[in-house]
């Protein structure tokens, strides 16, 4: 099963190497990683998306709370949660394409960033089957480039994650 | 407030931390620290003469004192010379400072002379690594660093100082911290007393209890409430290999050692127990044999400081995690309170089971009428001379099976060995790092003709700093363990497992300045002891024991069996 995990880590030179490597050491799957900085510059604000069977998601949780950097981790997937992702999709539109593009971009709600005669790049944000049914609706013979930033998440209601 | 120099703080901080030896071995980015060094003397350096040994000496002390061993080595060679000693205190969670030179801050990254990536090297082998980035960091962050290498489950930490943070005229204010706050750790104090009740209520309730415990009954000084606990509840006990000694081998109540070459009756009783008790142990895979497989009637209490190795490989039923000599503690007041005896019956008729478990096999082994040594023989012989109060240090092999199964520990910290990682060559510096901190005990590295050579070359650190250790070797000219495995498993085809060429030992002990001995026959071995703990008390002393080439460690399981799946001789099985 599909596990969203985020993380409070000390913002310290060497804490990203250390969460990365213990994936890769056990062999644990990392499916997107975010990170960056929250309002407290000590404090930097980390979400993975990792699958596999109860007893491994226990012990990645473990194991990651065992790193002298991790100050508090949830598994946002545990309750009620919101997760994002942001897409930046370039694809050809030109002629009949164009119009047809731009109607599959207004239903997904996405916006046109960037164009030139023969191309749009459309901008994206949403849960990251969203981002996958979009990908979907517009074709593999469309697309010349997707960047996506991985997801980040956060828990329903008043629940946070903080010091 | 005192102005010191890079240098001059860390030894400074090392002398607050009382530290009294660091082994090492100096070179280019360290020397303004060496340099320091010189010029005190309450924290005295040890030369070694190849890095790992000063991990592995450092490892020793820990091991024997449960107090942190210190290295400090340059960057570079130096450094990564130390990863395999860093991987055996790591695996085995002891407490470890590592402090390793670096070459300048500016020049890294730049593949600069001697530079190395060591902090990306060691980073999965260590509890935790620090890199220095001002001089005036220095005092806390070895604080930091005593203080995570020893609390909660213990481990090596790494310390890299840039070459550059050490200039004997940059001088900053120095004030060691008393103590120090890390917010994101936070090792647990105390067990969930909730658990700890239906625990005792379980235990309480057995009918066929096995008590298994493991290396952090040692690591957690609990050793005197484990003896109080079985005591108390009259219930058989086993021993991991990172364990013993924790509770006396020679009582009663000990089934000795557990797992692939755990006792006959150890192995069967945990497979046929209905409540098992794990203390400060972890599951290993040369315990459990096939996990599906292992224990299928028991419910299992596990108690242990490290929340990830509660359910890691076997999932168990009550968890309770916590220092292991207060949640031991709170048993007792828990047995008490509940003010219930365990059910004596079935107790007694459990004994009677394990008693002719007992009978049946017991350790015993063929003894040769040819005059040539038993590996076992010898071992039990040195158990003898040694009246069963040495510090035995082993390395890796059938030597260090034997050592386990047949020299009765009856005290913690007295058996010193690499049981997580399985270090070839951890023995002999290990011995010496015991010896130097405690001068007036026999201290004896018990070893193979494979492992001794691969840190061979510290005789000459052993005569520079007078460090009696007597080296008990167990020759049968082969890779005993690797030959084991070709005989069982691959049809005896020897591949590379015979040490051809090996050197004269007593010549070589002679060329270092030490004592050698050799014994060639059964007869000899009991005069060779004598001179080596007598005549010789005080000298280093290579006993070269010949044994017999073709013995086997047994009882072995059977591979991907259950606990009670074993060999107990080249032709008798389970």
């Amino acid at each position: 099963m599909r596990h969203i995990i985020s993380i409070l880590l000390e913002n310290e030179p060497g804490a990203l190497a250390r969460v990365v490597g213990l994936f890769a050491q056990r062999s644990y799957n990392i499916e997107t990683l975010t990170v960056a900085p929250t309002e407290d510059p000590t404090l930097s604000r980390m979400t993975i998306t990792t699958s596999g069977p109860d007893r491994v998601i226990e012990q990645i949780t473990k194991q990651l709370n065992k790193l002298i950097e991790v100050v508090k981790l949830v598994d946002l997937t545990e309750g009620a949660h919101l997760e994002r992702e942001l897409m930046l999709i370039k694809v050809k539109a030109s002629g009949s394409q164009r119009a047809e593009i731009k109607r599959t971009a207004d239903i997904f709600r996405g916006q046109i960033v960037d164009v030139t005669a023969n191309v749009y790049t459309i901008q994206l944000t949403g849960a990251t089957d969203k981002l996958e049914a979009f990908i979907e609706a517009i074709g593999p013979n469309c697309i010349l480039e997707t960047v996506r930033t991985g997801v980040s998440g956060i828990a329903r209601g008043e629940k946070t994650l903080s010091l | 407030m005192e102005m010191l120099s890079g240098g001059e703080m860390l030894v400074r901080s090392l002398h607050e931390e009382g530290v009294e030896y660091v082994y090492g071995y100096p070179g280019g980015s360290l020397l303004h620290v060496y340099d320091a060094f010189y010029q005190q003397d309450s924290v005295k350096h040890v030369l070694v003469r190849h890095e790992q040994a000063a991990t592995h000496m450092a490892d020793g002390y820990a091991r024997a004192t449960g107090k942190p061993g210190v290295v400090m080595v340059t960057s570079g060679p130096g450094a990564t010379n130390t990863i395999t000693g860093i991987a055996t205190a790591f695996t085995d969670s002891i407490p470890m400072i590592v402090i390793t030179g670096q070459v300048m801050s500016h020049l890294i990254g730049d593949d600069a002379f001697q530079e190395t990536d060591m902090m990306g090297i060691s980073r999965p082998i260590v509890k935790h690594s620090f890199s220095i980035k001002h001089p005036s960091e220095i005092g806390e962050t070895v604080k930091k660093a005593f203080h995570i290498a020893t609390t909660g489950r213990p481990g090596p930490v790494v310390i890299d100082i840039p070459k550059d943070m050490t200039m004997p005229n940059d001088r900053h204010e120095f004030s060691y911290p008393k103590k120090v706050k890390i917010r994101s750790y936070a090792p647990p104090a105390k067990g969930h007393s909730g658990q700890i009740r239906k625990a005792v209520e379980l235990l309480l309730g057995a009918k066929r209890p096995m008590i298994y415990s493991g290396g952090g009954v040692i690591l957690g000084e609990a050793s005197e409430q484990l003896r109080k606990l079985v005591r108390e509840l009259n219930y058989p006990i086993t021993q991991t290999l990172m364990g013993l000694g924790a509770y006396p081998a020679t009582d009663r109540q000990s089934l000795g050692m557990l797992g692939m070459h755990g006792s006959y009756e150890a192995n069967m009783a945990m497979h046929h127990s209905d409540v098992i008790l794990a203390i400060g142990a972890r599951f290993d895979d040369r315990v459990t044999n096939a996990v599906s497989k292992f224990c299928p009637d028991a419910k299992i209490v596990h108690i242990d400081i490290d929340p990830s190795s509660i359910s890691k490989t076997v999932t168990v039923d009550i968890p309770i995690v916590g220092p292991v000599d207060s949640v031991l503690d709170d048993f007792l007041d828990m047995i008490a309170e509940i003010g219930q005896q365990p059910d004596q019956k079935a107790i007694e008729s459990w004994w009677k089971q394990i008693e002719e478990w007992r009978k049946r096999h017991g350790g015993a082994y063929d003894k040769n009428d040819n005059g040539l040594l038993k590996p076992q023989e010898a071992i039990e012989g040195l158990w003898k001379a040694t009246n069963g109060d040495a510090y035995i240090c082993s390395d890796v092999g059938q030597h260090q099976m034997f050592a386990a199964q047949y020299y009765k520990f009856d005290k913690p910290n007295r058996w010193i060995n690499s049981g997580g990682l399985g270090t070839m060559g951890f023995g002999f510096p290990a011995a010496m790092g015991v010896k130097l901190n405690f001068p007036d005990e026999m201290v004896v590295c018990v070893t193979g003709e494979g492992s001794i050579q691969m840190n061979i070359q510290e005789m000459s650190t052993c005569l520079q700093y007078g460090i009696p250790v007597k080296i008990f070797c167990l020759n049968n000219g082969y890779l005993g363990m690797v030959r084991q495995w070709q005989d069982m498993n691959y049809e005896g085809r020897h591949s590379s497992s015979y040490m051809d060429s090996l050197p004269d030992w007593t010549m070589l002990a002679e060329s270092y300045g030490h004592v050698g001995i050799n014994v060639e026959t059964k007869d000899q071995l009991q005069g060779a002891m004598e001179d080596c703990f007598g005549k010789y008390k005080d000298r280093l002393v290579f006993v070269n024991v010949a044994v017999d080439p073709e013995e086997h460690v047994y009882p072995m399981q059977v591979p991907m069996g259950t606990m009670r799946d074993m060999w107990l001789s080249k032709t008798e099985r389970t």
